[in-house]
């Protein structure tokens, strides 16, 4: 009987049709292809047009149909009937749940703005939430990034005018060393994937540092298994040894960064350790040719690095300087970091070699011409193939900024920032921090506020502090406590209000912010701030209003829900005026639009932010004769204008002679321009002008021309951050602001304009509780709680905590077993199992696993719920109490960024449970609970 | 029929490579939903949103710790990780293929691809018993078998973009990890990764001649441990204030 | 391996009720009309309905009809055409013998050809298989003939036969149990082979892909603890043999026989247990599971 096999449709229709939009199911927002059947969401895949992921697509995405379909969506409006955290609500219309929202905030606007505090998570809208909050007027605004990646952002800004994701990537193309540095599966996901593959294809070097080998450790060539907290400590050895070996890039130096800044050196001046500059506030520099100072952008200066400057009877001496003698301090030598880190001295010798070899040995170039700021005119860019990348892993420590920063530094004294090979700014970025907008908080009765809210202070002078030096934010935001809050402290909110400290609140407004669960520190104790009540039984938080598509836990903490819709049913701009998806060689924007019309009675809350701001008659949510003014978030996306010519979208706007980028005036049909191009628009930039860009007038004269600026900004980059020193000059005693004197030590000692290491340790009792606890979101997981995606939750349906072989054999666990993990804060009991590509006193676990009993549609004996637990458990948004009769907030005292890294724990072993500890009762479940089969076919 | 075609025209198949694989699941939940959406039946999920939730997957990945040995030059290698994606490897042999009593299982005489004719198979698993990689899973739903189709409605697909006619979880996979071709030309993309990386085969020992290849992972933590005077850290100048002259010196040169 | 009550009952009632339709086919014993009627309708019971059992484990049973055509490379679509046959030449022989008091010696012994060539056919399914080193044996065969024709013998009432038959299944099924126990060690499948990592050091499995089940490891990875798996192996082998034996040794009774059939039936349904429940599949390697 010979073979025989049966004929198939080979070519069976894909989908009618195929929709491009934005993906949401993270924060990397790639393009993606919907494929429609019957009007139904049949598949999706990535759009291979797409700028961000160019047709791959990571398993969130591809599980965006359960995300869309997923029971857990909430259905319309819920306003509270049982008691906060019971989950007992009824389900009224928009109308009623407009007016409820109106009738709490009308009188708040009225009689004090400050009343509301309005903070958003996962938000992708933040320049449209933050400008409903601006002419709202109260000073309460800022989405999620003080407890993600703050030290990150703020770290770069302040050093080079942008930091990584976001704000720029290395050089996939031309990159032959790669080195990434703690937990960074999370931001720029699959591009970073995507250039990881590019690297490998090409056989060149991935170094991973981080205490955990998974991921992205996993294929990196070479594992660096730090002590958690101590990267600071690593990346100063690495910068000694550089500079020591002369393995810096002198001519970059002095051309493009402060190195040449003089500085005032003496220790009696009221100006001591700030910058010498000239009438027009212009760093000076001494130019090599004459000898004598000049501003640092004259034409045909050549800076000096070496020389001093003596005037008025002051030494001035150039930040060169004061970094030799910093890091060549035997402090920093591999021998005297290798114990702390974990890393040993020839190890630490072998990667700045490395380093040093690659930077130097294989610099290229690239014949591309171009004219610096100064008007010098180059006919090549030097390439220096070293690159980096960091993200939360260093940034969420209580020295994370320091220790940002120090990585900021460490790629410039390379060399490799901006220049082929290295890492690259994307547009709307670089950016200095003087560019930026500094923080507004002053609040007028039914007015808007102002300025906008965040932004980078320059001094004390541009503290958020009423006139009385208390704060003026509900998070404490740009105070002393944490001057340079760029992103505002959302883990701070809740508590702040339920002390009533710096004030009391009104209203509580979050959007896509999961405080009763993952999103914040001491769970437990949030829920316990949500749901306590005053002598007179009435809650301390008066009212909460919040914003989900999902049946999240935080839904049930709150007295009204807006329900949004999911992110194939909305209208979104992924916009410059934001967080944009450009690449180092292109601006670009994005949109969503509705794929599918919802289902339900629920609505986009940017739209529904349209017509609330009309009801409360906000400026800019009105016309002129007091008429709603946008229709709804696409109204807005489309007409509304923050400069004249400059709205939300970049692409396709109205110029003089036709469709323009950039600069133009509103264009009636520019989402469907954009739906026709795939839902995004890209402008390249010209070739010459897409390296050096802090400093190449191409690049700064095309960047005027987007619209990005108004004017051409070259500036140096910030080895020695000013600013901060400026603040330590207070805590010495000079200038009229002055800190509160608990804080002039801590200020003075941590402010340094010159990246140091501090150990976090001691404020957690790491000798008490000697074995950091990490988590990081699982790739297929990150910035998507999942825990509803029917695909994603066979995954990860639950989280051991994975100990190292010598604490396994130390407590004597085996896989499976359950140990007792306790903290100055709590104690949780979970399973563990066995990790041996593990840094040896490290412990950890995924984050976000966990789950409420009754939320997010899950029957309550899901594993999430059982066997899955939460770190946050252990951790507090105070420190450990010190004995000194205050309480310190778990956070950079630079940014306040939440310090989830710093988490010390004891483990001992403990009887087998049926299910992880602490348990939490059930909340019901305002959307029931999903079907228990699933064939999800929409086709024939 | 169950009898294996004599020769197939062509073979082809998946390159793997571990060295780069990050295990993001990608290719996983991508597969799910191409396959969910087309070929035969559902993949299906039970207990979707339960205690005990299970589903159809015909790509898994798995991951695995391996502890090298100590050597004179490391006294103390560190373990590594590696991620490991595993679904049918269209083997030449395929065991699959043979012990089906139906002929649902059959192997396609002009590209080898191994697939199941979800009307003729009536779920007796045999052919799942007879996989040693586990690349069969019985949708219990459909009480069919389900199996990797190397995205056979894909591949050969005109309603797809030339560039599109790849498995799905090719073209999703964002570390590019993953690459499809035909084995039986030697200069193909697959052949000659395979040539060059060492491709392997996985348990070689059951005979069953699998087309898929797996790409080793490059050796790992190789970076030459060095001392102080190694060229590229050999101090400027160790004498106080020597860094400040040489940052002169060569200033002067530029 | 899951040891499913379909396959369990299956194999156990099969390969008795095959094995009676041997002796009953070669004469032994050999009867007529009403107790030829009872003994057929015995080893139907048994044969048919462990066939219908093993239905219970297919995913699509009304398409069983379809397993009848892959005779040609499948064991058990061998298993199908044989058993069938068998069956239609064991009807015919067994109407002779009840109806017309007539029996067809050559017909009985075709049948009983193809009754044993069933028993061997089911092995075969599970003998083929590398994947289960255990089973992959000539041993596993002997041992399914072995229990099947001693069975049979006992369910004849063919006491002399019986008693030698099941001391000869009880050295083969000692045999196999030896023989299985270094089966998966011998057959030098390991991790190092399944994921090609070896020449890096010693893999172990780390993160399954799932953190939940699924098909494969419900179906094929099953594990049955040491001290566990020795005392059902103790229990089985005196069920099985040695309780039949003394049974049959002391003067016949009626009820005695009863009760070594029984004996016996739940023994074989042990070692059917421990045949599925001791095998390990080699993709539990794959999930650090053997």
């Amino acid at each position: 009987m010979p073979h025989k096999q049966p004929k198939l449709n080979l070519s069976p229709k894909v989908s009618d049709e195929v929709r491009k939009t934005t993906c949401y199911m993270c924060a990397c927002r790639c393009g993606i292809d919907v494929h429609m059947k019957s009007g139904k969401v049949a598949y999706i895949e990535g759009n291979r047009d797409h700028p961000v992921n160019k047709g791959v697509l990571c398993a969130k995405g591809s599980a965006g149909i359960m995300q869309h379909n997923a029971p857990a969506r909430l259905r319309a409006p819920l306003k509270r009937v049982g008691p906060r955290g019971s989950g007992e609500f009824e389900e009224i219309s928009w109308d009623e749940a407009l007016d409820i929202a109106t009738g709490w905030l009308e009188p708040i606007r009225r009689d004090n703005p400050e009343k509301l505090a309005f903070f958003t998570g996962r938000d992708q809208s933040q320049s449209f939430t933050s400008f409903w909050a601006q002419n709202f007027g109260t000073p309460n605004y800022a989405a999620h990034g003080g407890f993600c990646s703050v030290n990150m952002a703020a770290a770069g800004i302040y050093t080079m005018g942008g930091a990584f994701w976001e704000f720029g990537q290395p050089d996939w193309d031309h990159t032959k060393l790669f080195m990434l540095f703690g937990v960074a599966e999370d931001h720029d996901s699959n591009p970073i994937k995507m250039g990881l593959g590019k690297i490998k294809a090409r056989g060149a070097r991935v170094i991973g540092v981080n205490p955990i080998r998974t991921g992205y450790n996993a294929v990196a060539d070479d594992w660096v298994g730090i002590t958690p907290g101590t990267d600071g400590l690593f990346i100063m050895a690495l910068i000694h040894c550089l500079m020591k070996a002369g393995k810096i890039d002198l001519d970059y130096l002095a051309r493009f960064t402060n190195a040449p800044c003089l500085v005032n050196s003496d220790e009696k001046s009221p100006e001591y350790g700030l910058l010498l500059r000239d009438a027009d506030g212009k760093e000076l520099v001494i130019d090599r040719t004459t000898g004598k100072v000049a501003p640092f952008d004259q034409k045909g200066v050549r800076p000096d690095l070496a020389a001093t400057h003596r005037a008025a009877g002051v030494t001035h001496r150039p930040v060169m300087h004061l970094m030799a003698e910093r890091y060549l301090s035997d402090e920093y030598a591999p021998e005297a970091v290798a114990d702390r880190t974990g890393i040993s001295a020839t190890r630490i010798r072998a990667i700045a070699s490395e380093l040093a070899r690659v930077a130097f040995d294989e610099a290229f170039e690239l014949d591309h011409a171009w004219t610096d700021f100064r008007g010098e005119h180059h006919t090549k860019m030097t390439g220096r193939p070293v690159s980096f990348h960091a993200m939360r892993g260093i940034s969420a420590h209580a020295n994370g900024f320091q220790t940002c920063r120090a990585l900021h530094v460490l790629q410039i004294i390379l060399g490799t920032v901006e220049v082929p090979g290295g890492f690259r700014f994307k547009p709307p970025y670089p950016k200095p921090a003087t560019a930026h907008p500094k923080p507004h908080c002053k609040t007028t009765c039914n007015g808007p506020l102002d300025g906008p809210h965040l932004g980078f202070v320059q001094g004390p002078e541009d503290l958020a502090l009423k006139p009385d030096g208390t704060p003026a934010r509900i998070d404490k935001a740009f105070t002393w406590d944490n001057p340079m809050s760029a992103h505002g402290l959302m883990h701070m909110v809740i508590s702040n209000a339920h002390a009533g400290d710096p004030y009391k609140i009104d209203t509580l407004f979050m959007y896509m912010a999961n405080m009763a669960w993952n999103s914040s520190m001491n769970t437990r104790g949030v829920i316990d701030m949500l749901t306590d009540t005053d002598d007179n039984g009435d809650y301390v938080i008066p009212r909460i209003i919040y914003s989900d598509a999902y049946s999240s836990e935080m839904v049930a903490y709150a007295d009204l829900i807006l329900p949004d819709t999911t992110y194939l049913e909305r209208h979104d701009c992924i916009s410059l005026l934001d967080r944009p998806i450009c690449e180092a060689d292109a601006a670009a924007d994005a949109i969503r639009w509705p794929v599918v019309e919802p289902d339900r009675n629920v609505r986009g809350f940017q739209s529904v932010l349209c017509d609330l701001g009309a009801r409360l008659k906000l400026p800019g949510f009105v016309t002129e004769d007091g008429e709603q003014k946008y229709a709804d978030y696409a109204d807005y996306i489309i007409n509304h204008e923050r400069r004249p010519g400059i709205g939300p979208l970049a692409g396709w706007r109205t110029g003089e002679q036709g469709l323009t980028s950039g600069r133009g005036a509103p264009n009636a049909s520019q989402i469907d321009n954009y739906i026709e191009n795939g839902g995004f628009f890209v402008e390249h930039i010209p070739q010459g002008a897409n390296y050096y860009k802090p400093w190449n007038m191409a690049y700064q004269d095309w960047a005027v021309g987007m619209g990005l600026f108004d004017k051409p900004l070259p500036y140096l980059f910030s080895l020695y951050v000013e600013p901060m020193r400026r603040f330590q000059l207070a805590a010495e005693g000079h200038g009229d602001r002055q800190p509160p004197d608990h804080l002039r030590e801590r200020i003075r000692r941590t402010m340094d304009p010159l990246p140091i290491w501090y150990d976090p340790a001691g404020d957690n009792r790491g000798d008490d509780y000697p074995i950091t606890a990490l988590t990081q979101r699982p790739m297929a997981m990150y910035h998507s709680w999942g825990g509803q995606n029917a695909w994603l939750r066979q995954l990860h349906g639950h989280n051991p905590l994975y100990l190292p072989p010598n604490l396994m054999r130390k407590h004597d666990l085996k896989d499976g077993n359950w140990a007792t993990v306790t903290s100055p804060h709590g104690e949780i009991t979970v399973p563990v199992l066995e990790m041996a590509a593990l840094n040896p006193n490290t412990v950890w676990t995924w984050n976000a696993i966990g789950k409420r009993k009754g939320a997010w549609a899950l029957d309550k004996d899901a594993p999430e719920a059982t066997k899955g637990f939460l770190l946050n458990h252990l951790i507090h948004e105070l420190l450990p109490p010190k004995g000194d009769g205050l309480r310190w907030a778990n956070s950079d005292p630079i940014t306040g960024q939440a310090a989830w890294f710093d988490l010390k724990v004891r483990i001992a072993k403990a009887v087998s449970h049926d299910q992880s500890k602490p348990v939490m009762e059930p909340i019901k479940s305002p959307v029931g609970t999903g079907p228990d089969k699933l064939a999800w076919k929409v086709g024939e | 029929m169950t009898q294996l075609p004599a020769k197939t025209d062509r073979k082809l198949g998946l390159v793997i490579d571990l060295d780069t694989c990050v295990g993001c699941h990608a290719c996983v939940i991508s597969c799910k939903g191409w396959n969910t959406e087309n070929y035969g039946a559902p993949l299906s999920d039970q207990d979707p949103y339960g205690a005990a939730p299970s589903g159809t997957f015909l790509n898994r990945v798995h991951s695995y710790e391996v502890q090298p040995l100590a050597t004179s030059s490391k006294v103390q290698p560190p373990a590594q990780l590696i991620h490991f994606p595993k679904s049918c490897l269209h083997c030449e042999d395929a065991p699959c293929v043979t012990v089906c009593p139906t002929g649902a299982s059959y192997k396609r005489a002009e590209d080898g691809i191994v697939l199941v004719n979800e009307s003729d198979c009536i779920g007796c698993g045999l052919c799942a018993w007879a996989c040693p990689y586990g690349a069969r899973e019985k949708d219990e739903a459909e009480g069919v078998m389900k199996k990797c189709t190397l995205c056979v409605d894909r591949i050969y697909n005109e309603n797809l973009e030339e560039i599109d006619r790849v498995p799905t979880c090719v073209r999703t996979c964002p570390s590019g990890a993953r690459h499809f071709g035909d084995f039986a030309d030697p200069d193909s993309h697959v052949s000659r990764l395979t040539a060059e990386r060492g491709g392997i085969d996985l348990m070689p020992e059951m005979g069953t001649k699998p087309v898929n290849k797996y790409l080793p992972p490059r050796p790992k933590d190789a970076l030459p441990e060095i001392d102080v005077l190694a060229p590229y850290l050999a101090p400027v100048d160790d004498s106080p204030g020597g860094f400040l002259g040489w940052l002169d010196k060569t200033l002067e040169k530029l | 391996m899951h040891p499913a009550p379909s396959v369990i009952i299956f194999t156990t009632f099969s390969g008795l009720g095959f094995g009676l339709l041997a002796w009953l086919g070669l004469g032994y014993p050999s009867v007529t009309g009403v107790s030829a009627f009872a003994f057929f309708t015995i080893a139907y019971v048994f044969a048919v309905g462990g066939l219908m059992a093993s239905a219970f484990h297919l995913g699509r049973p009304e398409r069983a009809m379809k397993a009848f055509t892959q005779w040609r490379t499948s064991w058990l679509s061998r298993e199908a055409v044989v058993s069938v046959a068998a069956l239609l030449v064991m009807g015919i022989y067994a109407i002779g013998t009840v109806f017309f008091d007539t029996a067809l010696p050559l017909v009985g012994a075709f049948g009983a050809v193809l009754s044993l060539l069933t028993v061997f056919t089911t092995s075969m399914i599970y003998t083929q298989l590398k994947t289960v080193p255990r089973w992959h044996s000539p041993l596993t065969p002997v041992m399914f003939l072995a229990l099947s024709i001693a069975g049979g013998a006992l369910l004849a009432g063919e006491i002399t036969a019986a008693v030698v038959l099941l001391a000869l299944a009880g050295a083969v099924l000692l045999a196999t149990w030896i023989h299985g126990d270094g089966a998966f060690a011998r057959s030098g499948t390991t991790l190092a082979t399944a994921t090609g990592l070896g020449h890096i050091g010693t893999p172990r499995a780390f993160e399954p892909p799932h953190t939940g089940t699924n098909y494969l490891l419900r179906e094929m990875v099953f594990v049955v603890g040491r001290k566990h798996g020795i005392k059902l192996r103790i229990i089985a082998f005196i069920l099985a043999i040695i309780l039949p034996v003394i049974l049959l040794l002391i003067p016949f009774s009626h009820w005695l026989a009863g009760i070594a059939v029984f004996s016996h039936i739940a023994g074989v349904l042990v070692t059917r247990w421990l045949f599925f429940a001791q095998a390990e599949h080699v993709v539990g390697l794959y999930y650090g599971k053997r």
